[in-house]
């Protein structure tokens, strides 16, 4: 769960997943970025990364 | 199922693209354009390693006139309680103040006082270091720095071993932990910069990357170099760090100084702090006892400052290190000026960067093994923050382009590339297994309940005992895609930092260094059998892990 992306705004770039420093991100059959592996580290470079602003990055549950 | 190989010939290696092998690999083509410059990342080059984005602060600068090498030496001095290397640590203090010059030059600021003077905060026992540091895109800048001069970056690749003959490093061996392709590269000279072991210790959250060192880090520097047979040291010191509870990310050097108090259940303060503001340090020992006596919960205490001081405090806190504190302080309906904070330890950890971990290098950056060279969370220059990672990794560039240029092109061991190949891909190929996350988990428990301090002998002989079973266990394990093969990789990493860091507090049958290695069963320091490097290397005939000691030499004594 730990992003979450408006499809209004994303324009499946992938830029998030490149950032990625745990590389837990991928694009799903839509082009739209999800948390593959639950591995974050809620660094928030994903969010920082995004160009339109679409992703926001959720503390994992188990931290929040 | 296997991936391609890829074979890369190269000058110099740098393994590990974080702050370190950043600065490594600009050096080695300042040094010289010439020379060939690979860096194998296991993540991506503009946001690997243990800062990610940037950071709030140089901690170490000895700014001329403001502080001198052999203040900072004083004060590590006592830090360490005199088992550290002083010449790693002038040496580092001596380079700092170039590594901020230069980082201004690459656009990275540093806030300066009406006067020009640089803004220094005390909190060392002598002299005045920490500077201060507006660089929320840190990590960037060095990414662009390196690619301008032409290094070649491999991204997603971890090292899986180093290759080594007759005691010199020939280069390394990498998994593409997205393609899967198995990266075979020779170099003349290779830097080690893998940072410490971010996954070792478990959180109290259960939550494994979820902790307080970058999770993409789990010890392979330190176990690829043990693997080699390198000298390590300091594996005894397995600090925890007194932090927002369930949070990772830095407070008490933020709040405490800006006038924060460390508060136990009943409301009594447990920090001071002078009238001039001086840093006395984290009693972390002290919150240890109250935690253990039933006075807990410990909090960060900030309700009595005023709006401004708060929101100052939130700036920094919220700002270049770790933004996401401030959605996750949202997330518990926690507000600094109503609200006490609740503070914990930490999992344990082994580090340099925070703690004394690390392979045993000189003030040149050798290790030693011939051709190799550390920096970085990986060597062992104590408590080196970000500083030491900028000043040892250039000092290790220089010094590797030098070695690579007068060097031949190495032969590489191909008995030894297949039989890592064949270790690399088994878990591909297993139809059962164990799945990594569940071992991972248990292994890392295991270091929190018999490792983690405080020790005592008969809980370390347990750790020794189970770390035997998970060796069977690694053998079983299976990856069901490329990603999953790397986290498989990892785990062994895990277990032989568990392995050192079990047989090095078993041995030290004393305390030192407050609770980071607190024995229960040998509660007083022991300066007369003490004063002591502990080093540990893997003897390449038997395979056995080998602990002995050095007398420490001190070159500056201090009242």
């Amino acid at each position: 769960m730990p992003v979450k992306v408006d499809p209004e705004l994303c324009n499946g770039c992938g830029d998030c997943v490149e950032v990625c420093p745990v590389d837990a991100l991928r694009l799903d059959e839509e082009g739209r970025p999800y948390m593959k592996y639950d591995e974050c580290w809620y660094c928030g470079c994903c969010e920082e990364e995004c160009p339109t602003k679409a992703l926001k990055m959720l503390i994992p549950y188990l931290v929040a | 199922m296997r991936g391609r190989w890829q074979r890369v010939e190269t000058d110099v290696l740098v393994v590990g693209g974080g702050s370190a092998g950043c600065m490594a690999a600009i050096k080695v083509k300042d040094a010289d354009p010439s020379l060939d410059v690979t860096v194998m990342e296991k993540g991506a080059l503009r946001s690997g390693g243990a800062i990610a984005m940037g950071m709030d602060a140089l901690n170490i600068v000895a700014i001329p006139g403001v502080s001198t090498p052999e203040e900072y030496v004083e004060s590590m001095t006592k830090v360490c309680e005199g088992v550290l290397d002083q010449r790693l640590c002038y040496k580092m203090a001596e380079g700092s103040f170039d590594i901020l010059k230069e980082l201004e030059s690459w656009g990275v600021g540093f806030p300066r006082d009406e006067k020009g003077e640089y803004e220094v905060f005390k909190v060392h026992p002598k002299g005045r270091f920490l500077v201060p540091m507006d660089a929320p895109d840190l990590k960037r800048v060095l990414a662009r720095e390196v690619r301008s001069r032409g290094v070649s970056v491999i991204e997603r690749t971890m090292a899986t071993s180093l290759l080594a003959e007759n005691r010199t490093v020939v280069g390394a061996t990498g998994l593409n932990v997205r393609s899967g392709e198995f990266l075979v590269c020779s170099a003349k000279a290779t830097i080690l910069t893998t940072g410490a072991a971010g996954r070792f210790g478990l959180p109290s959250t259960g939550y494994l990357f979820g902790t307080y060192e970058f999770p993409g880090n789990a010890g392979d520097g330190y176990s690829m170099a043990y693997r080699a047979g390198a000298e390590l040291a300091g594996f005894e010191y397995t600090f925890v760090m007194f932090r927002i509870k369930d949070y990772n990310g830095p407070l008490w050097y933020i709040t405490l100084p800006r006038g924060g108090q460390m508060v136990n259940a009943l409301g009594e303060v447990l920090s001071t702090i002078d009238q001039k503001g001086d840093y006395p340090g984290i009693p972390v020992f002290k919150a240890w006892r109250e935690l253990r006596e039933g006075r807990g919960p410990i909090y960060l205490k900030l309700t009595h400052l005023p709006e401004e001081r708060i929101q100052e405090i939130e700036g920094v806190l919220f700002g270049t290190e770790r933004p996401t504190l401030e959605r996750f302080l949202e997330g518990r309906d926690t507000d600094l000026r109503r609200d006490l904070l609740e503070v914990e330890f930490s999992e344990p950890n082994v580090c340099s960067g925070h703690g004394i971990t690390g392979l045993v290098i000189d003030e040149e950056a050798r290790t030693s093994l011939n051709g190799l060279y550390a920096a970085g969370d990986v060597a062992v220059v104590p408590f080196q923050h970000l500083t030491g990672a900028f000043v040892f990794g250039a000092i290790a560039g220089r010094n590797a382009a030098e070695y690579a240029s007068e060097a031949e092109r190495p032969i590489i061991p191909e008995e030894k590339v297949r039989k890592e190949e064949k270790r690399v891909f088994d878990p591909l190929r297993r139809e059962e297994g164990l799945n990594p996350s569940e071992c991972e988990y248990k292994i890392r428990r295991t270091i929190n309940e018999y490792i983690a301090p405080p020790k005592t002998g008969t809980k370390l002989e347990i750790a020794l005992s189970r770390i035997e079973r998970f060796r069977r266990d690694v053998g079983m394990l299976k990856a069901r895609d490329y990603h999953e093969l790397g986290r498989v990789l990892e785990v062994p990493c895990i277990l032989d930092c568990a392995e050192m860091s079990a047989r090095a507090s078993l041995k030290r049958d004393e305390s030192r260094w407050g609770i980071a290695h607190y024995r229960l069963d040998f509660p007083e320091r022991d300066d007369e059998n003490w004063m002591k490097h502990l080093l540990i290397k893997r003897d390449l005939e038997t395979g056995e892990m080998v602990l002995y000691t050095r007398p420490v030499e001190l070159k500056w004594r201090f009242a």
